[in-house]
């Protein structure tokens, strides 16, 4: 499981091409900056810092946490701020990327990451400001939940997060980007097949393998 | 003019059952700890608790809720604490649960003479439901209220005994909004120096929004909550 979420976040990490501010959530995305080697990708965490570096096991300290609470360390650059000019970086549109970890998104790119109905699941978090304010959103998610459950459907049946739709979501299984009002399939991740993804998506989307035209190509 | 309190008790007696406390930190992070632990020894009860977080599970407000002291908690993150879930499941605690972002700014709002805001965060959402919305050039916002406490709790890394705090690290987080949102305001901190030790450029919570200042004595360290003496 811990490789695929690798595989997940290694492909995340790829979109993320500097200069860059990214602001990264708590599950897949805490694994990206084992992959990034972009110098010119500056972390953003809410809790107040800019310039996020990774764990550092020699050099642990309790007052440097990123949004999940996990030892982060410094970069050179770095600085600190509080909770109300982070979020004003977020809601002002200051933060290029968001990427975050999500529980279902719908054909038309909205999410839900924050409530499981029946469940005490009672944060909020910084989602729905950052689905507000980042000016892109990737999102990441195994494709189905540990039981096998649908979580690429017509309409979310967890609460959104937010009613703004996000740019791309990577999977275990596949890439799929949302434009033009169409949600499209532009790649399969290493071992995937074009059967499986259809038989694990419930959402409606475009096969555009090979016929799309990336702006990143 | 000298607001050095020789106790957390001394600093909190003025606490009364019933009040608003803001107490800053991002889960255990910047929270003060001293004060906290000052709460549950004190006989007041029916708080409300403004704060990201309720701690950890019997660890900083996780202990004072453990107590059945917090009446209502108002934050943004209560999954961290499972207590929290478990008394609210059984009515013992009331929840409002506020995107992170909007509970810092309604704080710097409450401390800024702000009255209400409108933000896009939570429009048509479960934690939008109620609130007013309003159509500014053609995008839907909802109305947020300011946030004000009869007390705020903060965590600080140094103070002038005058009032003036500077922050260490990520453990500054929600401090200064709340320093700036409450009627009174009590800091934590590691070290307390004379008046003119902090240079005026790297102050970042002036002495105006300070009422007392109290030395650490519970800290975090990477092994957990640890007492301190001395």
């Amino acid at each position: 499981m811990a490789d695929v979420k690798g595989m997940i976040a290694k492909r995340a990490a790829q979109e993320l091409k500097g200069p860059l501010i990214v602001n990264l959530g708590i599950g897949i995305p805490t694994l990206i900056p084992d992959y990034l080697n972009d110098t010119e990708v500056y972390l953003h965490t809410e809790n107040g810092m800019l310039g996020v570096g990774p764990y550092d096991e020699s050099n642990v300290d309790p007052n440097i946490t990123n949004s999940g609470k996990a030892f982060v360390t410094e970069e050179i650059g770095a600085s600190y701020f509080d909770s109300a000019e982070s979020f004003a970086m977020i809601r002002g549109g200051h933060v290029d990327v968001a990427v975050l970890g999500i529980l279902q998104i719908d054909e038309h790119g909205q999410i839900a990451n924050w409530a499981v109905p029946g469940k005490d699941i009672i944060g909020v978090g910084g989602a729905m400001d950052l689905l507000e304010g980042a000016k892109k959103v990737i999102c990441t998610m195994m494709h189905t939940t540990k039981t096998g459950g649908i979580k690429l459907v017509k309409k979310c049946s967890y609460p959104i997060t937010s009613t703004r739709k996000v740019d791309m979501l990577i999977t275990n299984l596949a890439v799929f980007k949302f434009e033009e009002g169409e949600m499209r399939l532009v790649e399969l991740m290493p071992g995937a097949t074009i059967e499986e993804v259809e038989r694990k998506t419930e959402a409606t989307f475009v096969n555009c393998i090979g016929k799309e035209n990336r702006e990143e190509a | 003019m000298n607001k050095v309190k020789q106790s957390a008790k001394e600093a909190l007696a003025r606490v009364k059952t019933g009040e608003v406390i803001l107490v800053g930190g991002f889960g255990l992070v910047g929270s003060p700890l001293t004060l906290i632990e000052e709460l549950t020894k004190a006989d007041i009860e029916e708080l409300t608790i403004v704060s990201n977080n309720i701690g950890e599970s019997g660890k900083g407000l996780g202990k004072l809720l453990l107590q059945g002291k917090i009446k209502k908690a108002i934050g943004s993150y209560f999954t961290s604490n499972r207590d929290v879930g478990a008394a609210y499941a059984e009515g013992k605690l009331e929840l409002e649960l506020v995107p992170q972002g909007t509970l810092a700014e309604r704080l710097r709002a409450g401390g800024a003479g702000i009255p209400a805001f409108y933000t896009a965060t939570s429009c048509g959402t479960d934690l939008g439901r109620g609130k007013e919305v309003r159509q500014i050039d053609g995008k839907e916002y909802v109305l947020e209220r300011q946030l004000r406490g009869n007390v705020a709790l903060i965590r600080a890394y140094k103070a002038d005994t005058l009032g003036n705090l500077i922050y260490y690290k990520t453990a500054r987080n929600f401090n200064p909004v709340m320093a700036q949102a409450a009627d009174y305001v009590v800091a934590e901190v590691d070290e307390i120096v004379e008046p003119g030790e902090l240079k005026p450029d790297e102050i970042v919570t002036p002495h105006l929004y300070v009422d007392a200042i109290v030395k650490a004595e519970i800290i975090l360290t990477k092994e957990g909550v640890e007492h301190i003496h001395g």
